[in-house]
Formats: C-alpha cells, sequence, structure tokens
C-alpha cells in the first residue's frame, strides 16, 4: 500500500483548498524555477528515468514521448496539448486533478512545454466539464495574476496556456482528432504518419499528453526521478490514480502504487465487492474498452500495465468497474457496444459499420434472440474491425466484445437454449 | 529513388509514392474507394489495406509513403505484400462491412454495370451475408438539378467532399452527422452551385451520386461509345459521347492530362438534351415571310438564284462559334471563288488579327503550364465562366502553391473566381500602372514565369487591340515572355470562349484585302446576302438575304430566309483547335437527324449550283486540301507554338484606351450557344443561378 508520504496527490477529494495558495502550501510551484535551471533535456531525461507510461490509456512512456520532438524550434513553434477530454466510462481521474489540483496540472503544463520547448499550451476539456473547466481556469488566472506563467514569468519560461473547451465527442479524446477539433474542424481523427511530434496541432510539431500524466512531473522532479522509478514494479512505475466504480461498497478514485493486486486495492479503498469476495462476478481493469476479466483470475492480480497485458486485458486509464453477479454481463457488454456505436466517427469503414453490427448481435445475444453460431461469427467480425481502423476506437469498440466471449461463451449459450427452449412452448392462443 | 520488395517484385520508386502506387508500379493491383489520384488522402474506406514486413497491423497503403516505410534490420529494402491471406481476410472484411448496408439495388442503379463496388464485390466479396439486422436506410438529400443522390448506397468515401472543398473550390458538400449516422449533404439541403460539380458523378464509386437527367435512361453495356471532343468552350475537353441508336444519351469526360484532366464543366457533361431539341432537320425557305419545309435542291436554286443576282462585294460570311475547321476552311474556300473577302469568325467583335502571328491569339503558356506559373494576372475575363475546367487549373495551381501564387484580376466586377485575387481595377487604365504602384506589380516583376490571361472581354470591344497591345507591353514589362529564367515561357495567353475560334484564327477566317469585319457586314444596307455557318450570337439587320446553315433552331435560324441544316458536334467528324492552339478531332457518334448533312458536304453540295464546284469530293479530300495549306493542323493533339516576337507586333499597335469597365463575354454561362440554349436542363440550371443572383443581390 502507498504510504501517505509518496501520495502525489495530496488534495484529491478536495478537503483543502485547490488555489493557489493552498496548492503552494501543499508544495506545488515550491522550487519550479530551479526545475528549469537544470535545462530542457534534463527534465526530458528526468521524465524518462523516472519509467513513467503515459496515463491516457496506452501507457507509452511520456519521456520516450517528449524526446520525439524536435530539439531544435525551427520555423514551427512547438505545443504541448494537454488531452483533458477524459469520456472513457468509468475514468473520473483527471476531472478530479482539474477540480482539485489544478495548479499541479499548470505547474506541469510549464514544466513539460520547457522540456520540448513549447510556449503554448492548450488544455482540451471534455464539453460535459464545465465547472472543471470553469475551476481550471480560475487557476490558470491566479498563475498569470502571481506571474508564474505568462510572458517574463518569474520561472523564466515564457509559457501562456489555454483552455479549449470540447464539444463533448468521445472520439475528441483520440489524440489527433483532438487536434483537428482544436483547429476548429470536425472531430475525425488523422492518418498517422504523419505523427504529431512531427506535423500537429496546426501542422507543427506537437505533444499530446493526459492530465494525469502532466500533473505527475512537477513532484517527480521535486523528489527525484530514483523516488518515483521506485515505487512500483519495473517497467510500471510509480503511483497511479484508480477510478473503481460499480459494485463495490464504496467507490472512489484512489492513488496507489502500481502493480497493487487487485483484491487488495478494492478491499482496502473501495470497502470490497458488494456482498463479499465471492459475489464477484467479473471486473473491467481499464475502462470500458478493455477486455473483462472472470473473477477467477483476479484474486492476485496485479494492476499494471504488463500484468493486465499477460492476463489479455489491460491497465488503460486504470478505471477499474467491478460488477457482482447480479450483473447482467451480457447487456453490460452491449451497453459498452452501443456507447461504441454512438461514438464512432464514421470515418473509416470497418468502425463505422462493425460497432453497429456487433451493438445488434449482442443485443439479442442478451436476450437469447441469437443462434450459437452467431457467437463466432460476431467473434469473427470483432477481429475484422481491430486493428484495421484510422485510430483505435474500433479496436477499443472490440476489444469489450472479445473479453464477453472469451470467459462468458457459456452465459451467451445457456441463454440462447433457454430463449430456443421457451421459443418452443406453445403460444398462448388469442382470445376471440 | 528507394527500392522496395512488393510480393517478391523488388523495384526502385519515387520515396513519395504511397505504397499503393508503388504497388500499382509493381503490377499488384490494389482496390480502393476513396483514393482518387487528383482529391487529397482520405483513408477511410481501409480497402487498400497491405501487409508491411514488421508491421503489427495491415497498412492502409493509400495513406503511406513509401518513405515512412523502415528498413529491415540490416538494410534491407521494405517488404510489401499484396496477396498473403492475412492482406485478403482484411479486404474480404472490409467489403463485408460496405455491404451489410449496402442496398441490393444493382438490378434497378444507374451504375450498374460500371460500379466499383460491384467490381470489387466480384474480386473480394463472398456469396451469403452473415447480416441478419436491418440494413441501414437514408433519406436521399437535394443537392441540385444535376445529382441525384440515392443515399443509402453511399459508403462514405467523401470523394465528392473533397473535390467540392478542393478541385471545385465550392465547399458545399460536408457529412453531417456521425458514426453510422453519418450523412453526405449540402448545407440545408440546398442545390450546388459550382460549374463542376457533375464531376463528383464520376467520382462517386457507387450509384450514390447518380446522374439525374440521364436517370434510367440506359445500360452502360448497351451504349456505343465514342471519343470525341467537347465544344462547349476553348478548352475542347476530351469527351466521350455515349449514344443509343440515333440518341446520345450522355456525355462523360475523357482523361487528357494536358487538357482537361478528367474534369468536365456541366454545360459539357449535361447539354446533350440539348442536342436532341430545337434541331433543323430539312431545308428550309422563307416565303411571304414565313419559313416553309424545301426541299435540298430548292434551297440551293434560291441561293443560287440570290448569288448570281448579287455582285460578289455584296456577300458576306460569318464563322458561329461551334465550327469546325474543316467547314470554315471550306466556306471561306467558296467565298474565295465567288471572290468576296468579306468573311469573319470573330463573332464577339474581338479584335485578334492574325496576322501578327499564331502567338497573337493562343494561350501561349498552355493549360497544363498554367501550374509553372508563379504569378498570374487576369484581363478582362471571368475564367469560372468562361472556361470552368481551366479555372480549376489556376485553383490548382494556387492551392498547390499553398496559397503563394498571387492571382490579380483587371475586370469590372468582382466574381467568387473560387480562388482569392487581388481586384487591381476595372479597365483598360488600371493595366499602365500596374507595375509601378500595387504590391502584385511587384510581384508579377520578380515571378520567373508570370502568366497574364487576357480575355474575350478584354479584346471584343472598340478599344480590343489598344488593350491588347498594353497587356502585351506589360507582358514584355515583367518578362512573361521568353524571361531568362525560362526562355521557352511565353506568359502572354489569350483565353479564349468559343471552340471555333482559335481554328478559325488559323486557317485566315477574317476579312481579305478590302474586306468588311462582322461589324461593318452587319452594318444596315452593307451587304445583300450574309451566309452565316452557325453564327447565333449576333443580330443580323433587316435587309440583306440570310443564309443560315447551322444544327439548331436559334437566333440565327429565326432570321433566316434559307436553312441548310447541319450536324451538331456529335454527329460530325471535325477538327477543333482549342485555346492552347491544340488540334482535335470529334467523331461522329450518332447521324444528324432527317434531312441534315454535315457541314463540309452541304458547302460541298452548294457550291455546285453556285457554279464553283469545290475540288473535294470526301473529307479526306478536304482535309488534304486543308493539311496542304496549313500543315500544322495535321498534328492531331499537338500544339506548334507562336512566335515570342507576335507580342512585340501587338504591343506595337497601341491606340486609344476607352474609360470602359471589362466585362466578360460570357453573361450566361448555361446559355452561352445554340445547343445550350435548346437544353432544358440548362435553362433550368441558367434560371437557377438567374435566381440566386436576385437573391445575393437582395442581401
Amino acid at each position: 500500500m502507498l504510504a501517505d508520504k509518496d501520495r502525489i496527490f495530496t488534495n484529491i477529494y478536495g478537503q483543502d483548498d485547490w488555489r493557489l495558495k493552498g496548492a503552494m502550501r501543499r508544495g506545488a510551484w515550491s522550487n519550479t524555477k530551479d526545475i528549469l535551471a537544470h535545462g530542457h533535456d534534463w527534465v526530458t531525461e528526468q521524465v524518462k528515468a523516472s519509467g513513467l507510461r503515459g496515463r491516457g490509456g496506452a501507457g507509452f512512456p511520456t519521456g520516450l514521448k517528449w524526446s520525439f520532438m524536435p530539439k531544435e524550434v525551427g520555423e514551427r513553434p512547438h505545443y504541448l496539448v494537454v488531452n483533458a477530454d477524459e469520456s472513457e466510462p468509468g475514468t473520473c481521474k483527471d476531472r478530479d486533478i482539474m477540480r482539485h489540483e489544478p495548479h499541479q496540472l499548470i505547474e506541469g503544463c510549464l514544466i513539460a512545454s520547457f522540456a520540448m520547448r513549447a510556449h503554448a499550451c492548450y488544455i482540451y476539456v471534455r464539453g460535459e466539464f464545465i465547472r472543471e473547466r470553469e475551476r481550471l481556469q480560475a487557476a490558470i488566472d491566479e498563475a498569470y495574476e502571481a506571474g508564474l506563467i505568462g510572458k517574463n514569468n518569474k520561472n523564466g519560461w515564457d509559457f501562456d496556456c489555454y483552455v479549449h473547451h470540447g464539444a463533448g465527442a468521445y472520439i475528441c479524446g483520440e489524440e489527433t482528432a483532438l487536434l483537428e477539433s482544436l483547429e476548429g474542424k470536425k472531430g475525425l481523427p488523422r492518418l498517422k504518419p504523419p505523427f504529431p511530434a512531427n506535423t500537429g496541432l496546426y501542422g507543427c510539431p506537437t505533444t499530446v499528453n493526459n492530465v494525469e500524466s502532466i500533473a505527475v512531473v512537477p513532484e517527480i522532479l521535486r523528489r527525484g526521478a530514483p523516488w518515483f522509478a521506485a515505487l512500483g514494479k519495473p517497467n510500471n512505475t510509480g503511483t497511479k490514480l484508480f477510478c473503481i466504480s460499480g459494485h463495490v461498497n464504496r467507490p472512489c478514485n484512489v492513488e496507489e502504487e502500481m502493480g497493487i493486486p487487485f483484491r487488495e486495492l478494492i478491499e482496502r479503498h473501495a470497502g470490497g465487492v458488494r456482498g463479499g469476495w465471492d459475489n464477484l462476478l467479473a471486473v473491467i481493469p481499464g475502462g470500458s474498452s478493455v477486455p473483462c476479466i472472470p473473477a477467477e483470475t483476479c484474486q492476485n492480480l496485479p494492476m499494471d500495465f504488463d500484468s493486465l497485458r499477460e492476463a489479455k486485458s489491460g491497465l488503460g486509464t486504470a478505471a477499474v468497474i467491478v460488477m457482482d453477479r447480479s450483473t447482467d454481463i451480457v447487456k453490460a457488454i452491449s451497453r459498452i457496444a452501443y456507447f461504441y456505436k454512438h461514438e464512432s466517427c464514421g470515418q473509416c469503414t470497418p468502425c463505422r459499420e462493425g460497432t453497429g453490427w456487433m451493438w445488434r448481435v449482442l443485443e439479442r445475444m442478451a436476450e437469447g434472440n441469437a443462434e450459437k453460431r452467431e457467437i463466432d461469427m460476431l467473434l469473427d467480425v470483432t477481429y475484422q474491425v481491430e486493428g484495421h481502423t484510422i485510430c483505435a476506437l474500433g479496436d477499443a469498440a472490440a476489444w469489450p466484445v472479445q473479453g464477453l466471449i472469451r470467459h462468458f461463451r457459456g452465459e451467451i449459450e445457456r441463454r440462447i437454449d433457454q430463449y430456443t427452449a421457451n421459443a418452443g412452448a406453445p403460444m398462448p392462443a388469442a382470445a376471440e | 529513388m528507394t527500392k522496395i520488395i512488393v510480393d517478391d517484385t523488388e523495384i526502385e520508386v519515387s520515396p513519395e509514392l504511397t505504397i499503393l502506387q508503388a504497388c500499382e508500379e509493381a503490377g499488384a493491383e490494389i482496390p480502393r474507394f476513396c483514393f482518387h489520384e487528383r482529391l487529397s488522402i482520405a483513408g477511410n474506406c481501409r480497402m487498400c489495406l497491405v501487409e508491411v514486413k514488421g508491421a503489427p497491423k495491415p497498412v492502409a497503403s493509400c495513406a503511406m509513403n513509401v518513405r515512412d516505410l523502415r528498413p529491415g534490420p540490416e538494410g534491407q529494402p521494405p517488404v510489401v505484400f499484396t496477396r498473403t491471406p492475412l492482406v485478403k481476410k482484411a479486404r474480404e472484411g472490409v467489403m463485408e462491412f460496405l455491404l451489410i448496408n449496402h442496398p441490393l439495388d444493382c438490378p434497378i442503379c444507374d451504375q450498374g454495370g460500371e460500379c466499383d463496388l460491384q467490381d470489387q464485390a466480384m474480386a473480394y466479396g463472398v456469396d451469403s451475408s452473415r447480416f441478419h439486422e436491418n440494413k441501414r436506410a437514408v433519406e436521399d438529400k437535394y443537392i441540385g438539378p444535376l445529382v441525384k443522390t440515392i443515399m443509402t448506397r453511399c459508403i462514405h468515401c467523401t470523394r465528392c467532399i473533397r473535390f467540392a472543398t478542393e478541385v471545385a473550390g465550392v465547399p458545399e458538400l460536408g457529412a453531417i452527422g456521425r458514426g453510422e449516422d453519418m450523412e453526405i449533404t449540402t448545407y440545408l439541403e440546398s442545390a450546388m452551385t459550382s460549374e463542376l460539380q457533375g464531376n463528383v458523378i464520376d467520382l462517386c464509386p457507387v450509384g450514390a451520386l447518380t446522374s439525374a437527367p440521364y436517370a434510367f435512361q440506359a445500360r452502360p453495356w448497351e451504349l456505343n461509345k465514342t471519343e470525341s471532343i467537347d465544344v462547349m468552350d476553348a478548352l475542347c475537353a476530351n469527351i466521350r459521347v455515349d449514344s443509343r441508336d440515333t440518341e446520345v444519351m450522355r456525355i462523360l469526360p475523357r482523361t487528357h492530362e494536358e487538357v482537361n484532366e478528367e474534369w468536365i464543366s456541366d454545360k459539357s457533361r449535361f447539354v446533350w438534351d440539348g442536342i436532341r431539341s430545337q434541331r433543323l432537320d430539312r431545308p428550309y425557305l422563307r416565303e411571304n415571310g414565313r419559313l416553309r419545309p424545301a426541299s435540298w435542291p430548292e434551297a440551293f436554286a434560291a441561293i443560287a438564284e440570290r448569288v448570281k443576282a448579287s455582285g460578289p462585294e455584296r456577300i458576306g460570311a460569318i464563322a458561329g462559334d461551334l465550327a469546325g475547321v474543316e467547314e470554315m476552311f471550306a466556306l471561306k474556300d467558296l467565298m474565295g471563288r465567288l471572290g468576296t473577302g468579306h468573311i469573319d469568325c470573330r463573332q464577339d467583335g474581338a479584335r485578334l488579327d492574325p496576322a501578327l502571328g499564331r502567338a497573337s491569339y493562343l494561350f501561349n503558356a498552355t493549360v497544363a503550364g498554367i501550374e509553372d506559373a508563379d504569378a498570374i494576372l487576369i484581363v478582362g475575363s471571368n475564367p469560372r465562366l468562361e472556361c470552368p475546367v481551366l479555372n480549376a487549373r489556376i485553383r490548382k495551381t494556387w492551392l498547390a502553391s499553398g496559397g503563394a501564387v498571387p492571382v490579380g484580376l483587371v475586370l469590372g466586377d468582382q466574381p467568387d473566381l473560387t480562388y482569392p485575387y487581388q481586384h487591381l481595377g476595372a479597365g483598360p487604365d488600371s493595366l499602365a500602372g500596374l507595375t509601378g504602384s500595387k504590391d502584385f506589380g511587384k510581384a508579377l516583376k520578380q515571378a520567373a514565369r508570370p502568366l497574364i490571361v487576357v480575355g474575350q472581354g478584354a479584346l471584343a470591344r472598340e478599344d480590343g487591340a489598344a488593350v491588347m497591345a498594353e497587356a502585351a507591353r506589360l507582358a514584355r514589362e515583367v518578362g512573361a515572355v521568353a524571361p531568362k529564367a525560362d526562355p521557352d515561357w511565353n506568359g502572354l495567353s489569350i483565353l479564349h470562349t468559343a471552340a471555333a475560334r482559335v481554328g478559325g484564327l488559323d486557317i485566315g477566317f477574317v476579312p481579305g484585302t478590302g474586306g468588311r469585319d462582322v461589324a461593318a457586314m452587319l452594318a444596315p444596307g452593307a451587304l445583300d446576302i450574309v451566309y452565316l455557318l452557325g453564327a447565333d450570337e449576333i443580330t443580323v439587320p433587316e435587309g440583306p438575304f440570310v443564309i443560315y446553315q447551322g444544327s439548331h433552331g436559334d437566333r440565327g435560324a429565326h432570321r433566316a430566309d434559307v436553312i441548310l441544316p447541319g450536324a451538331a458536334f456529335t454527329e460530325k467528324s471535325a477538327t477543333f483547335v482549342n485555346t492552347e492552339g491544340r488540334v482535335q478531332v470529334t467523331r461522329r457518334s450518332v447521324f444528324p437527324p432527317g434531312d441534315a448533312r454535315e457541314d463540309w458536304a452541304i458547302l460541298r453540295a452548294l457550291s455546285d449550283p453556285l457554279g464553283h464546284k469545290l475540288p473535294y469530293d470526301s473529307l479526306a479530300a478536304l482535309r488534304a486540301a486543308l493539311y496542304e495549306a496549313h500543315p500544322h493542323l495535321a498534328a492531331l493533339d499537338g500544339i506548334a507554338p507562336g512566335e515570342a516576337t507576335a507580342a512585340d507586333a501587338a504591343a506595337e499597335r497601341r491606340g486609344k484606351l476607352a474609360k470602359l469597365a471589362f466585362k466578360s463575354t460570357i453573361e450566361d454561362f448555361y446559355l452561352s450557344n445554340a445547343v445550350a440554349r435548346a437544353s432544358t436542363v440548362m435553362a433550368q440550371l441558367s434560371a437557377m443561378a438567374l435566381e440566386r443572383q436576385t437573391l445575393e443581390a437582395a442581401e
């Protein structure tokens, strides 16, 4: 379990003052200037050494991502874009960072921008986050007023921070769709290559990072990369905000060490599964887009990127959705399929056509109104979507369905049997 | 050049190519829907997936450059597979997705038989469906009278959107909704306004966008396809005329990189209903003020009688905008034999003089050469209306430069040309101080290959020769003619509006010594007999006896005393020289209706009763004589470049410039010639354009 002294987000529950004064009391902005004094590449190297992996879902090493930016600023300015379009069902960590720890994020933006030689940062906030945007903006205004950011600021790196409010489309959380949306266009993901580090916002070198990835950076640099690297497991270092929701006694956001066993995580922080551990049916460990894991494999499952990958799932955004035995798992996955069908941008064929197909078949399967051979057909359709699309939304739509069929094929078959058996029963004759 | 291995074939390709193009170079065929050579890359249909060695997922070959492929661990060339089971499975998957919501309309779909989806389903489709849900239905959209939509068939390739936005420059099409609810439409289902909108029909790989006038008219396999030339504007786009029995059913573009790429204007595409209606299908004679049907001998006898009664100096001939070189040559020959020099092919009165040399009336930069220009000045022309496809080429040049090529316009009004331009003035006086005062003048001067487009609006006026002199002087001043950077460049370019014009000037269909030009011929009492060879854009005053030879009952025929029914451009083989001087030949697709005949043959037949029998009995013999007199016309699809010195000669003819704004000679794009005026589709479009103008003016 993570010791209190190792927590990065000490005000994640909003019990303390979120304003600049409170944040500074908790340590934010304390020696930013000294950090910047080490130079651009030092910052990047430190982040690399800390082993920080992107907190947005894919888990790509953050320092490595930063190092893809050109080393010198050419004719085109560099940009940092922070992805605060947190829309993955089950995920609510960035929201609390923006509400309760906005200054950690803003300081992180400054340091990350400095590392990548960017003078401007755009924070793209999800459309539904109205209060969050207001608070973030208020915090930015405070930082400007205090001379922490802006032109000729105290920290010695000219830096402007802009909040952009999205319109509430899930796809705009995909980094290139986000850039399109930020440019004022329709939020359709771009073809890659070219990657944003080369051609991003307005055609300029751009790095897009998750809110959490950026917000942890100041603390890592203050305490040193070895501290962060010592937490968790090799290649899965540091702390992570887990969003525990679903059938637990006390759903919560909690910062924990990477690699904490699943059972420990929910029993210590979320009061355990509703109705006891044995009542657990399945877990979606990383937000709606990762495959679910049945209860049997959950006991000692370490919650980190690599372990969950081995379990054929993923850590994703660490949004742990717990489902007990009262859950209609087929219907639940069908609902997730509906979400992806609804949020597909419609640009490329497999996702546009496949998400609706998968949802419709699942709707029938939830009732049992299907044939058993359709299970394999559905699985085949998921493989036709996966990996054939422009962005990862196709994969995200396919994985939950694959997880369902992998672990709960028996349940689907049982329903089909039940439905067919009932179909044989004589229909009540119409009252004539 | 880099090496790449495609299915065991190692080839060297330019690294800028996409994998798809590289595969094609290697002989591997890649299916595609959204990819189109002339549009930006969307990469959304996912049909072109290939396997790249080392890549975890199949790669959309249209969207990745060869440059972006990584070499093998020891520097081996990248390897691409196009025929592996993985690729086949991926493409079959995409095809299945495209088909699940595509209606089984093929038997009633106009695209049937020439449908990309149909063709590729033969290769990648499966014989049965696994999709047991309800199919999606999409409401059809109204996007104008030309393009019919059946949106349930749409596969969302977005080619039409990209065409409208990029090539046509009129971003009227877009996609609303998202996911499977995405729909292609115009804003609030208003009609498209582009003059090039018909091209989206060709671009649409399925039957979602089809030709509305052609709807349910014919199936592609029952049509006779004739490769021909369009005469609706002076570009002379390459077209394919599809006909069935005696009727032209539709007109499609043919690829010619140097001329029209693969686009044609809506006037060229949809004018075919005009070819059928208002036709002159037998000779007529005016008796007691009314035209009555007559036989050919009767008509010829009436003409012979009048000609004999009149002196040669009282006879004149005017050639129209759609006349082929052959008939103009025969008419010039006949008039010469009759002893008159009153001939003219410049109906609009353009002050162009072939005596100054061919370069004085050609689009010398050539149409493809527009793309080499680095500064463009347009004088007295609205190229969007006068030649939409050429205008798209100017837009392409501007777009390809990232907006760096400055465009200047000297014209009375400020039309939307689909690209931004600086309006430098309205009339000829704006030309004089252009290089000194404005920043555009500086840009023009600094340009390596300046292009000066002079339209008929600047030349078809009293001071046309002086304007031409002014333009030529400007061209010399800014180094548009044979600049040091490129001695072959001649940027002084005349944009014509009539397909027949350059051909007429080439064979010297202009007043001979002592001859009168159009205005003088039409002066009251100037002539006793006027021979109109399809000349419909002029008004012949009361007095002279008018012989009208042409295909349509239009202005000329209404005034005529004798009507000789000729052939339309789809019914004869005739030579046309386009604005850049390219010699091209139309082919006969159908026969002229009724008693109508090919025009050269009418003149040959008429020459006999007139006592001056023309010495050619076949088209081949006529052409032999034509080519002997004008050898450059024998080089089909060639351009005989004019001498650059013509600019100097033109610059000498200075005169008084009028203080009159330039005005495009095309007042109504859709009704600019007799064939178009006979078309109901064109009439509808013209009415819509007028309504739009009125609405815009009211705002």
